[in-house]
This record gives C-alpha cells, structure tokens and sequence, in this order.
C-alpha cells in the first residue's frame, strides 16, 4: 500500500510513457496491415491511406475500444488473487507492457510478423502465472480468448466468400455488369454503414453513456447506413464507362464502380482496427491508473476514464503518421491480383469481424483475420494465387510470441518489483 | 519491413498472367509459318531464312517464360484451378511455338523446294492452321474475364462456345490436310523419295499446329470444370 502512496506519481508516469510507446508501435506496424488490401488494390493513395486511418482509428479507439480495454485491463487477472498487494498488478502491468513493446520492436527490426495482440496477452498471462499465481489467471476468458483467435479468420474468411459469391451473382454475372454495379453499389456501401455501426452501437456504448434499446440501435444502424449509401450512390454516379479498358478486360468499369466503395471499408477496417487494438496498449495503463488514483482499491466496478482513450488514440495516429507511410509503401507492389471488387469484400469481412470481436471485448489479431478474410476470397476462386505457406509463418509467430511475451514480462515483472520493494 | 507483411508474402505472382504472356509468344512463332511458306513458294531463300530466324528467336523467349512459370508454382500455391491441368495447357501451348520451329527448321535445313501442286492446298492447310492458333490465344485471354466470374456463370459458356468453334476450324485443318496428303501421293513419283518423306512429315506438323491450338482449347474446358 505504501509504495502505491509513495511512489505512485512515478509509477503512473511510467505507465503512461510505455502506453504511449506501445500504442505508437502499434500505429506505426499494425495499421499497415489493416490498411493493406484497401492500398494494395490501388482504390486509395497511401496518403490517402494515412489520412483514413488517423481519422478513423482515433474514432475507432475511443467510440468502440472500450471493451477490449475492459478484458485486458481486468478480464484476465482475477481481481481477488491481489487484494492485499496491489502493487503486484501496478508492477505487472508496466511489465506486460514494456515486455510487450520490447518485442515489437526486436521482431520489426528482424523483419518478423507479430501480433500485438497476442505479444500483450502473453505478456499479461505471463506475469499473473508467474508472479501471483497459476489461479490468479481466470481461465475461462483465457479460454475464450484463445479460441477467438481460431474462429475469428475463419468468420472473417466465411463472411469474405459469402460476400463474393453474391457480388457475382448480382453484379458480374448479369446481361449488363456494369449497369449492374451502379445499380447494387449504393446496397453493398449501406452494407458497410449498417453492420459497423450496427455491431458498435447495440444496446449502446456504455463508457460513453449513451443508452440504446435494440430497436434504437437498429433505426440508427438504418439511418446510418442510408446516409453512406447515399454519398456513395453520388460517388458511384460519376464513374464512367472505359470503352478503352473494357476491351482490354471486360469488367474494367466494373472494378471502377468498386472503387469509390474501397474508401467506405478502408475507413471501416480503420475504424474496426482501432477498436481493437487500442486496447493492447491502454488496458494495461488503465489498470495501472485505476489503482493508483483509487489510492490501491483493486475496484471493479470503476468506470474507463475517457482521456485514457484519447490517449491511445493519439499515440496510434502519431505512430502512423511517423512511420506507417515507408511501412505501407512496401506493401502496394505485391498485391496487384487485389482488384477493388475482391479487396472491398475482403476487407468489409475483416472489418465486420473485427469490430464484432471489439463488442464482445475480446481482444484478435486484426492481421490474421484479414489474411483469412483473403483467404475466403481466394477460395471463392477470386484471387489467381495465394501461397499458403503464410499460414504456417503465422502458427508459427503465435508459438513464439506467447511464450517469449510472457517470458519477458515475467523478467521485467521481477525486475520492477525488486527496484520498487 | 516487407517480410514483417503477411500480405506482401501471401500472393504469388499471377500464373494467369504468365499464360497469356506465354501465349502470345507463342503465337507470333505460329504467325511466322505463312510467311515463311510463302517465300518459300516464291523462291525467296533470304525470306525463308529471315522467318525461320525470327520463329526461332520467339521459341526460345517462349521458353524463357515457360521456364519462369513453372518456377513459380510452388505446391504450396492456392489457386482457382488445378495446378497441373494449368501446367498442361501451358505444355500444349508450348508445342504450338516448338512445333513451328521443326517446320522452320527442317525447311532451312533441307533447302526443299515447294512443288507447283502443293503450293495452293499448302498455303490453306497453313492459313487454316493459324487460324485456329488465333482462335486458342483469343480463349487464353479471356482467362482474366473467367477468374473475375469465378470461372463459371456467362464467361464460362461464352469460352465454351469459343472452344467450340476452335474444334470446327480443327476439323477444317484435318480435311485439308488429307485432302494434301492425297495429293503428294498421287504425284509421289515425280519427287525424290527422302522430299516425298519430308514433306509427309511437314504436312503432319502443319497440322499439329492447329491440333495442339485445339488442345489448348480442350484443357481450358478441365480449368472451368474443376
């Protein structure tokens, strides 16, 4: 208790500054790969992808990313195991975090994929296994979480080939493809408005006080989506036919039509990513804060401060404008077979999977469910390639990752503990 | 940065792409054949020689494609259609540039002369020929077309209508050149023996142009069917 009084200035400063560092990690790595299939497939600029991303991963964090923050910051530990010695969580948490900072930043300098996801879920496990006790973990979300990082790229992958096949039915597979594209673009834009705002708004947004019954929460979603559908139908009206294209490949106009409706799930997946993944980096501080401010109650029951939020946020759209421009660069050449039509599948998949994730506070790898939600395209015979081998590298990141976060952290857990007792 | 991509390790390069590259090599060697057989008919020994350089040189960037692909096709490569029904149609497509090049070959070889009686029915067994070459490189490029529908739906009965037609001017090829065959028989003993032999077997390359275009046709059909 003492050292909470003493030292507790120090300490919130710190998990303050390693917040910051990992949400800037996470602006600066991660959001290219959520961005990936919308610049990949040539329907956005990258700095057009930066600006997207800024505004809507901002928006996403602090709208939608208070579940997640919730499960990181108090669904895995139990809160009984620590009652005496609260410390041990403030200690733990600053650990998690740099433990989990420490291995982004070794694992982008060697050029390896890694799920921030998974590096502070291990990282968080790690020390509560190590430094409480094999009880203080709860399990059951443990479990649960787990199994969310099986189901989740399947989903999204389900929802990408369920998307295909009815854009080909409804749109290239007609007398006119083009016709039909102006014609059902407007409905897969209002898709877009419907199911994000659907999935973050049912039943209302509680660390925002706003309360919605079911019924409200699907007039808004309604509304919602109608206003997107009608910008795009305005968007989608201004693109013209490319005789000079078309004969080159008869659906070139089609994929024209697709374009504008890229911008829509760009911003989704934005949106989506950022609700997610805020969490990575705040959860841990707001354990911290909530400790330190309630002057060492473990409380259960306090509310997510909001400048928490905004502060992963904007520790996201930093990193992001820093270095997300030379990450994303890298990205664009090779992924020429993304054409507009199959990335807005892809990502609308990824994007609504993730944000469902989100609500249900289960904290995924936005990454690894938009390499399923491809996956879903290519298997719905809509992409000429796709080497699976990147299947295994990513099995393998989860065997490394979760051990070497939990590893870590455990080390630094100790570490802070002997430097502060 | 790029490996810490999933995305940009995820794709492979497009083997559809390739195909029709490939294709389109293969038949410049094949339009190379009329030409060639039309010096030859005139005389023009400098002609001949300048066709049958050019159908070499294409033959062995054919090559150099074939080559390409087949190294980019790991197993581990997910694609829409069959791995070696793709790398059948690329081996039919092949033929049609190395056939061309026996043809050209032999003739430069063995300085042969094209005899008055031939030089009609020759030239329409080559025409028709590469016409049907046309007709199976015009399929290969709707390959784009079929991978946007999913290789079903209307592009697929639009290819098979195409493969169709192919098989029609195939049968054409096969009448002409037994219709050509009986030809040389009947005047067999006005020409040497080994030319009488030779120009069987360039009667029969000719034709393989248009079969292995046909081919090229028919796997297609194995890559729609899946």
């Amino acid at each position: 208790m003492e050292i909470i009084t003493n030292y507790g200035f120090i300490l919130m400063a710190l998990a303050i500054v390693f917040g910051l560092y990992m949400t800037w990690g996470i602006g600066a790595n991660d959001v290219a790969n959520a961005m990936g299939t919308s610049v990949g497939s040539g329907a956005i600029t990258v700095k057009q992808a930066i600006l997207i991303a800024a505004i809507f991963e901002f928006a996403g964090a602090f709208i939608a990313g208070g579940n997640v923050t919730k499960t990181i910051r108090k669904g895995i530990i139990d809160p009984s195991s620590i009652v005496n010695t609260p410390e041990i969580l403030v200690f733990g948490m600053l650990a998690a975090l740099l433990a989990a900072a420490v291995w982004l930043m070794i694992a982008s300098s060697k050029g390896w994929p890694v799920s921030t996801t998974h590096s502070i879920v291990g990282a968080v496990i790690g020390f509560a296994v190590v430094g409480i006790g094999v009880d203080a973990v709860q399990w059951g979300k443990v479990s649960q979480i787990a199994a969310s990082w099986v189901v989740s790229p399947v989903l999204g992958g389900t929802i990408a080939f369920l998307l295909m096949m009815s854009i080909r039915r409804l749109i290239f597979n007609t007398e006119n493809p083009f016709e039909s594209a102006k014609r059902w673009g407007p409905g897969y834009v209002f898709l877009v408005g419907f199911i994000i705002s659907l999935v973050t708004l049912f039943k209302g947004l509680k660390h925002l006080h706003i309360e919605l019954s079911v019924g409200m929460s699907f007039l808004v979603a309604v509304i919602f989506g109608l206003v997107l559908a009608g910008i795009g139908w305005y968007l989608i009206n201004r693109v013209k036919v490319d005789p000079g294209a078309d004969r080159d490949f008869h659906f070139a106009s089609v994929e024209k039509v697709f374009t504008p409706m890229m911008i829509f799930t760009a911003c989704a997946m934005a949106f989506a990513h950022g609700s997610n993944d805020v969490a990575n980096g705040i959860g841990p501080l707001a354990a911290v804060v909530s400790i330190i401010q309630s002057g060492g109650e473990v409380t259960q029951k306090a509310d997510l401060p909001l400048w928490i939020l905004v502060l992963g946020g904007t520790g996201i759209v930093i990193g992001l404008a820093t270095m997300g421009y030379r990450v994303m660069k890298t990205i664009g050449s090779g992924i020429t077979q993304l054409t507009p039509s199959r990335g807005y599948c892809a990502t609308l998949a990824a994007a609504a999977t993730v944000v469902l994730a989100s609500r249900t506070g289960l904290p995924v790898s936005t990454t690894h469910i938009a390499v399923g939600a491809v996956i879903g395209v290519g298997l719905a015979r809509g992409i000429g390639a796709i080497d699976l081998r990147v299947i295994g590298n990513i099995v393998v990141s989860w065997v490394v990752t979760l051990p070497v976060g939990a590893a870590l952290s455990a080390l630094f857990f100790f570490t802070l503990k002997g430097m502060f007792t | 940065m790029s490996s810490t991509n999933p995305f940009a390790s995820m794709f492979g390069k497009s083997p559809f792409s390739a195909l029709q590259a490939h294709m389109r090599v293969a038949l410049e060697c094949a339009h190379e054949i009329p030409p060639l057989f039309d010096a030859l008919a005139a005389g023009d020994q400098e002609g001949v020689v300048a066709a049958k350089d050019k159908i070499f040189e294409r033959e062995a960037e054919a090559d150099k494609i074939k080559n390409g692909m087949r190294g980019a096709l790991p197993k581990s490569l997910f694609m829409p259609v069959d791995r070696r029904d793709l790398l059948e149609v690329l081996q039919m497509q092949d033929s049609i540039a190395d056939t061309a090049q026996d043809i050209a070959g032999m003739l430069v070889e063995r300085r042969m002369d094209l005899p008055e009686f031939m030089k009609e029915p020759m030239l329409a067994l080559a025409r028709r020929s590469i016409d049907a070459c046309d007709q199976s490189a015009k399929i290969i490029e709707e390959l784009d077309e079929l991978l946007a529908m999913g290789f079903r739906g209307r592009e697929a009965s639009r290819v098979e209508e195409m493969v169709e037609e192919l098989n029609l001017i195939e049968d054409d090829t096969d009448e002409l050149g037994i219709e050509l065959a009986r030809h040389l028989f009947e005047h067999e003993d006005e020409l040497k023996p080994v030319s009488v032999m030779m120009w069987y077997q360039l009667i029969e390359w000719v034709g393989d142009l248009a079969d292995y275009a046909e081919k090229v046709g028919d796997r297609l059909r194995l890559l729609i069917a899946r």
